[in-house]
């Protein structure tokens, strides 16, 4: 094979600990109970439509989209509404949650529930975009950005190229790898419906080499599939960031602080591509998700198939429960996920894993002092100086911060995986960020 | 409930520790280490050990008694300084010598500043330079190689090859003439000629380079700048007058140009951030050490020309900033 694609700035290549690549994605059993958050996807929260005692099914609207970067939400399970109540979230907040005594597993009417794929597209792009809208589809590969904003380029811009993310980048995590494998099909439909809905011939799955059967199983798929074409890629982190991803496999750059509809590119996650497919062929709206359920110590690494708003100690049980020398629990990967406040915390719609970190690899090593080595700077996929950020973050020179770029930071974690003294650089980093975002709004006011 | 820790992303480390850069260096430095035991014998050893160990115990007195604070010793910062001062120096120096050049490196030029990452000026340089000011005589008298498998003879000291150049040019002999003074070019590749007991072997510096390219400990810049710079503009010199001007390849193999290009300028913390800022620091340690060979008033100028670049990084990463992404997009989408 010759030189594979990949990005050409900076990034890192962690230990990948893809222990449960090879375990088929099993369904979970429905919880009794099931907290759906109702705060799901970036931008505002949805507003909840049942009241508590109303009776629901599973993929019956239960909450509207907020706003306009908003998602509606469905109810995963059947049962009756037992209140709407604050929840302690995989975020860290409490967040309200429509929380539902499960009874039984009665499905929406409308829904296909077979088994038969549905190869035919009858509807308009127009249609397309609605019904993606109305599953309440965001982005599951963790930013859940909802997808029909995504699918509808701002005025003046277009798409040409639509770039599927079968990446999955982060270690140990093997939720797209598996959709990749088993439902190989279903992705490569739901690759044209979203090319469709763009008005694009041209579509791209990007996938790292370290995935060679899914390479080989969408490949064969895709000679049935006209304009998709599959990518193999140089295994390199932060290759799943939208940037980093379009560089790799169509070579363009999305100017600082713009989107990628900048250079014609939409790009859509490998789980959110499933999720048209069966919202638009279908008819059945994002209410469950896979779940990569791993970790060194976990008994039974497993790829689990779960309704939203179940408990996750419900998944760390099904793998065999949490072992007892458990440090740390993450939500997503080790590089970019959140450490769960608890496990009791639900499933939302942009949980790609849970990953149980062994008591001696859940705490960082003490900081030294910066020898001034410049790892950091050389592995920045941004081209970003991390050293010189952190410093004027903690500084408080948010001038200075802005001007060097600190909003351009993607807060991969690559600095701060490589430096050798340790430096929690991407701490300061988000400080900085956020920091600097006010000055730049309270500006922007007046 | 299980209590869990919660911290902010990312959850893995990678490889790279301080001490494993720190002692990765100091491995690199091994094949220089015992071609200088090979050539100056007994007296090589003392002076390593010596400029360890002071290097080592200043630090922990001076992390302990004055700053009080951490004790850092055993991330292998000071033991690299050490050895590196003891490279710096001819193998019959004083021990008291050695020992106060210790006393500047770690005291003066390293902890006075804050302690690791915040000096300014490479710490063993700044002793070297101290030395040779304060004790010329001394710090110039050159032990003649004497390989240890002839015996211990007594020490005879001599000039350092670029010492033989500057005064014979200085007394209006031409290179043709000064030829049969010099060591030949195989000696001086593999260490046979006066100097500063770990400067003399340019292949078990250039070994010792390759092994830090390997472990990433430094990047090529810096030595390559360095080295290009000085052969391309001695070569020109040479070029246009070989009679009055050393070749660039006796420039490049004698004296501690490859001690320098390889472990001196490429310090990681007096050094600057980028690779582009590293070309230039590199061209600049490279023009000054020529400068200073061929029109200075001391036969060699690594030191004074690593040191003054030292003192221009800070400006340096003003000017060179990396490559960022999405500054220059430069697609052009077809609507």
């Amino acid at each position: 094979m010759g030189l594979l694609k990949t990005f050409k700035l900076g990034g890192v290549h962690p230990s990948e600990n893809k222990l449960s690549a090879q375990v088929p994605i099993e369904a979970l059993p429905i919880p009794k109970k099931a907290f759906v958050s109702l705060g799901q996807n970036l931008g505002a929260p949805s507003k909840p439509i049942v009241k508590r005692g109303d009776e629901v099914k599973v993929g019956q609207l239960i909450a509207m989209a907020g706003g306009f970067i908003g998602a509606n939400i469905h109810s995963p399970v059947s049962g009756k509404v037992f209140k709407i109540d604050v929840v302690l979230d995989s975020s860290g907040f409490r967040r309200p949650a429509i929380i539902i005594n499960v009874d039984g597993d009665e499905w929406m009417e409308n829904i296909d529930r077979t088994n038969d794929i549905v190869r035919e597209i009858k509807a308009s792009p127009e249609e397309i975009i609605n019904k993606v809208k109305d599953a309440g589809i965001v982005g599951m590969g963790g930013a859940t950005f909802p997808t029909q904003v995504k699918l509808t380029p701002p005025p003046g811009k277009t798409a040409d190229t639509l770039i599927i993310n079968g990446v999955e980048c982060e270690p140990y995590l093997t939720a797209d790898h598996r959709v990749m494998l088993e439902r190989g099909e279903e992705l490569l439909i739901g690759t044209e419906i979203l090319m469709k809905a763009l008005k694009v011939t041209k579509g791209f799955i990007g996938i790292e080499n370290n995935k060679p059967d899914a390479i080989a199983h969408l490949s064969m798929l895709a000679k049935d599939f006209k304009g998709i074409e599959i990518v193999p890629l140089k295994v390199k982190y932060p290759q799943g960031g939208e940037k980093q991803l379009i560089k790799a496999v169509v070579n363009r750059e999305v100017p600082s602080g713009k989107l990628p509809i900048e250079v014609g590119c939409v790009v859509q996650n490998v789980g959110t591509t499933l999720a048209v497919y069966e919202a638009v062929q279908k008819n059945k709206p994002l209410f469950e998700r896979v779940v990569t359920v791993t970790g060194k110590g976990v008994s039974k690494p497993s790829n689990f198939l779960v309704r939203t708003g179940t408990p996750i100690s419900e998944l760390i049980e099904a793998a065999g429960g949490v072992p007892d020398n458990t440090g740390k629990v993450i939500g997503g990967g080790p590089m970019m996920g959140k450490s769960l406040l608890s496990i009791d915390a639900p499933v939302v719609k942009g949980t790609s894993g849970i990953l149980l970190m062994r008591m001696d690899e859940s705490h960082r090593k003490p900081e030294q002092s910066c020898i001034r080595c410049s790892k950091c700077t050389y592995v920045c996929p941004m081209g970003l100086e991390p050293y010189l950020l952190s410093r004027v973050s903690k500084l408080g020179n948010y001038e200075m911060a802005e001007k060097e770029r600190i909003m351009d930071c993607i807060e991969c974690g690559s600095c701060q995986y490589t430096c050798p003294a340790a430096i929690p650089l991407l701490d300061y980093l988000r400080l900085g960020k956020n920091k600097t975002g006010q000055l730049i709004r309270s500006r922007n006011k007046k | 409930m299980n209590r869990f820790t919660v911290s902010g992303s990312p959850h893995v480390h990678g490889e790279y520790s301080t001490p494993k850069i720190m002692y990765g260096v100091v491995i690199a430095m091994i094949p220089a280490m015992l071609v200088s035991v090979w050539f100056f014998g007994l007296e090589a050893v003392r002076v390593l050990v010596l400029a360890a160990a002071a290097s080592l115990f200043f630090e922990w007195v001076i992390q302990k008694y004055l700053i009080k604070g951490p004790i850092t010793i055993t991330d292998g910062s000071a033991l690299v300084t050490g050895i590196l001062l003891a490279f710096n120096v001819p193998s019959n120096l004083p021990s008291w010598m050695v020992i106060i050049g210790a006393l500047v490196a770690i005291g003066m030029a390293k902890m006075s500043f804050g302690g690791l990452g915040k000096n300014i000026f490479n710490p063993a340089l700044v002793a070297r330079v101290f030395l040779l000011i304060s004790f010329p005589v001394q710090m110039t008298s050159w032990p003649k190689p004497h390989a240890i498998s002839q015996g211990l003879a007594d020490v005879i000291t001599g000039p350092t090859p670029l010492g033989i150049v500057k005064e014979g040019l200085g007394a209006g002999k031409t290179m043709s003439q000064l030829k049969p003074e010099l060591p030949n070019y195989m000696q001086d590749l593999v260490g046979q000629m006066g100097g500063s007991m770990g400067e003399v072997s340019a292949i078990a510096l250039l070994l010792g380079g390759i092994y830090m390219l390997w472990k990433k400990i430094i990047t090529w810049h810096i030595p390559v700048a360095v080295l290009a710079t000085v052969v391309i503009f001695t070569g020109i010199l040479w070029g246009f007058n070989p009679e009055s001007y050393a070749d660039p390849v006796f420039n490049l193999i004698t004296g501690g140009l490859m001690l320098g290009a390889i472990f001196m300028a490429t310090d990681m913390v007096t050094s600057p951030m980028t690779h582009g800022g590293q070309l230039l620091f590199g061209f600049g340690v490279g023009l000054i050490t020529v400068l200073i060979r061929v029109w200075g008033a001391y036969p060699e100028g690594v030191s004074f020309a690593i040191l003054l670049m030292n003192a221009v990084v800070p400006l340096i990463n003003r000017g060179f900033k990396p490559k960022r992404f999405g500054a220059n997009p430069g697609v052009k989408i077809e609507a």
